[in-house]
């Protein structure tokens, strides 16, 4: 059965990439108010799921990069763990982060914290992660369709 | 004591699994990496056993957060054998999967989930907060649905739908613990939850959280709520039983040790009698259900109850001496019991059944096996000069000096002596019917080789000597880590120095 899905899909295509632009907001706003990394990580997860919905699955999945999710959840944590253990060479405790203050150009007195990059590896654990089980989830289905 | 080795027998672990993840199909790198792994694990964790020897209590802020308010990870002596122990045993029991486990379950990430099992393990024993216990139990107990259920066999499944419901009903009863006693008393922090339980006074109130808190550990530990074990125990494959009957419900023990030694300890007349009548009556079901069975891998199910019994029954007793007890019994408990695990897993891998009633003489063919299993039996029964002898003569020592205030400790050590009885007589019926009698089966007629599988299995048998034989020389450390147990002081002014 062949279903119309016309609305759906037009506000897809528009509200994924306000959905995306919203979670590089919540995942800077992260650092010192709420947002952070899982969140920023599963809003694009939510995204893509929206796409997964709207389209189908094989569609949206030759548009994105030939990645395996389960490497990029792996890939993530593993960031995140090497981040942590940054401290190990200044001889300050595991998971100790620092900051500092950069004057750029355009952006004016911008703040540069290391904990960003252990963010970045939860929002891709997150991210990888929600999508994985999106994903096999989706492929069982078409098991039983068939 | 900033000290940053604290973290790496969680992190060596940890890091080992996610790169094994990342390369799925090198199964060679898998194994030698994850031996790799557990090798330096072990190193780092016996030169942690020398710093805490010579420093005290060592411990790492995270993030350089103080302690009531940041999460800390602490060694302490007790912690700190025990870490040793369990990469130890991981190393033999992947050195037995390496020949056993099969490469399917291999190719489905089974080195990986093995070290996220042990990284579990060993955060459960380093964390110095109650709510990153939960977490680390989460962390081990998932890797243990993924390993129990591996292979994908019909009784497997059966088995970890049971495994996983029981083990989802008692994390969320923990959760609800952790919940009631942060209401009561505004911390999570092991240390910080032993002075506000000693300046509010272990109310009834708390008596009852410690009473939850006793259930949820007792389900994990199988104390007395052992009827979950024996069914997923015996549906694993060896390698991965091996490393549950060793580990898992010694976390569980840990936890208890460290619940109701250091904050739970004002009213052992409730707490730690309530844990005395457990233990025997574990003791007791376990005996009956490992002398009534006929088949290795339940027996060898109920023999892990037994242990747990044992071990808890000295707990339960409270004296300084019992305590060495413990503290000696526990290791041995946990090399000797994946030591049992592995022979017995040898021996159905052998005859291609676990039925005792169908094997018969595989001394003939197999010497090395039926004396390393001799020496497990006898071991495990306290026979001297092998490892459970100090044990057990210590434990049942005290409770016999102490049954003369209160005679409950009579029927305690009573109990602890019969289910060495029941312990002999079990393993003696495997080695009887086993290895005894004639022998059907030509090398050619078996099922399969025992080619590297005995290594192991030596390894394992070693040390379980050395731990008897040298127990004299493993004393100070071994008198250390009671000392620090049983003076909540101790801990409390390592981690909390700031504060208090």
């Amino acid at each position: 059965m062949k279903t119309n899905d016309v609305i759906l899909q037009t506000v897809t295509k528009v509200a994924t990439f306000i959905i995306l632009t919203f979670s590089v907001y919540l995942f800077l706003a992260g650092h010192h108010n709420p947002g952070g990394g899982f969140i920023g990580g599963l809003v694009v997860a939510s995204a893509i799921t929206l796409l997964f919905l709207a389209y189908d699955v094989k569609t949206v999945r030759a548009g994105l990069p030939p990645v395996d999710f389960k490497i990029l959840a792996i890939a993530g944590v593993l960031l995140a763990v090497i981040t942590g253990m940054g401290s190990f060479v200044f001889g300050k405790p595991f998971l100790s982060h620092a900051f500092g203050e950069l004057d750029l150009p355009f952006f004016g007195n911008t703040e540069f914290a290391t904990s960003v990059i252990f963010d970045v590896g939860v929002a891709l654990a997150v991210f990888g992660t929600a999508l994985s089980i999106i994903y096999t989830i989706s492929e069982d289905m078409c098991i039983w369709r068939r | 004591m900033m000290n940053n080795l604290v973290v790496l027998p969680l992190l060596i672990p940890l890091l080992a699994g996610l790169i094994m993840a990342m390369f799925r199909k090198n199964i060679p790198f898998h194994r030698w990496f994850s031996l790799f792994s557990f090798s330096l694990t072990f190193a780092v964790s016996l030169y942690l056993i020398h710093q805490v020897s010579i420093g005290g209590i060592q411990i790492l802020e995270l993030g350089g957060w103080p302690a009531p308010f940041g999460i800390v990870l602490v060694v302490d002596m007790l912690s700190a054998l025990l870490l040793t122990t369990t990469s130890f045993v991981g190393i033999a029991c992947i050195l037995f999967a390496f020949k056993s486990i099969g490469e399917e379950r291999e190719q489905f990430y089974f080195y990986p989930l093995f070290q996220f099992l042990i990284t579990g393990v060993n955060g459960s024993f380093l964390t110095g907060d109650l709510f990153n216990l939960f977490v680390c139990f989460e962390v081990m107990l998932i890797s243990s649905y993924v390993l129990l259920s591996l292979g994908g066999t019909r009784i497997q499944f059966r088995e970890t739908i049971k495994y996983v419901v029981i083990n989802s009903l008692s994390s969320t009863l923990f959760l609800v613990a952790v919940a009631y006693l942060y209401a009561s008393v505004g911390t999570l922090n092991i240390a910080h939850l032993s002075i506000r339980v000693a300046e509010a006074g272990q109310t009834g109130f708390m008596t009852t959280i410690a009473i939850l808190f006793l259930t949820v550990f007792s389900l994990k530990a199988a104390l007395f709520l052992f009827f979950w074990l024996p069914g997923s125990y015996s549906a694993a494959p060896t390698a991965i039983a091996a490393v549950f009957g060793a580990l898992l419900t010694k976390v569980g023990i840990y936890a208890i040790f460290r619940m109701f030694y250091l904050v739970f300890y004002h009213q052992p007349e409730i707490t730690h009698a309530l844990m005395g009548v457990m233990a025997a009556l574990t003791m007791l079901l376990g005996g009956i259900g490992a002398v009534a069975h006929w088949d290795i891998r339940n027996i060898l199910a109920y023999n892990v109850i037994i242990g747990v019994g044992f071990i808890v029954s000295g707990l339960a007793v409270f004296t300084y001496v019992a305590l060495i007890g413990v503290i000696y019994y526990i290791i041995h408990d946990m090399v000797m019991k994946a030591l049992l695990f592995l022979l017995g897993g040898t021996m159905i891998r052998i005859v291609g059944t676990s039925k005792l009633k169908e094997m018969s003489g595989l001394i003939r063919n197999h010497p090395l096996l039926g004396w390393l299993f001799f020496i497990a039996a006898f071991s495990l029964a306290g026979v001297p000069p092998l490892s459970g002898f100090i044990g057990k003569i210590l434990i049942i020592q005290e409770g016999l000096a102490k049954g003369a205030a209160n005679a409950g400790f009579y029927w305690l050590a009573a109990i602890g002596l019969l289910s060495s009885l029941m312990i002999i007589y079990s393993l003696m019926k495997i080695f009887i019917n086993g290895f005894w009698g004639e022998t059907f089966l030509t090398r050619n007629m078996e099922k399969g080789s025992t080619k590297g599988l005995l290594l192991p299995c030596v390894l394992l048998t070693t040390v379980g000597i050395l731990w008897g034989v040298g127990a004299e020389i493993f004393y100070p450390v071994i008198e250390q880590a009671a000392k620090s147990m049983l003076n909540p002081n101790f801990y409390i002014e390592a981690v909390l120095r700031e504060v208090v």
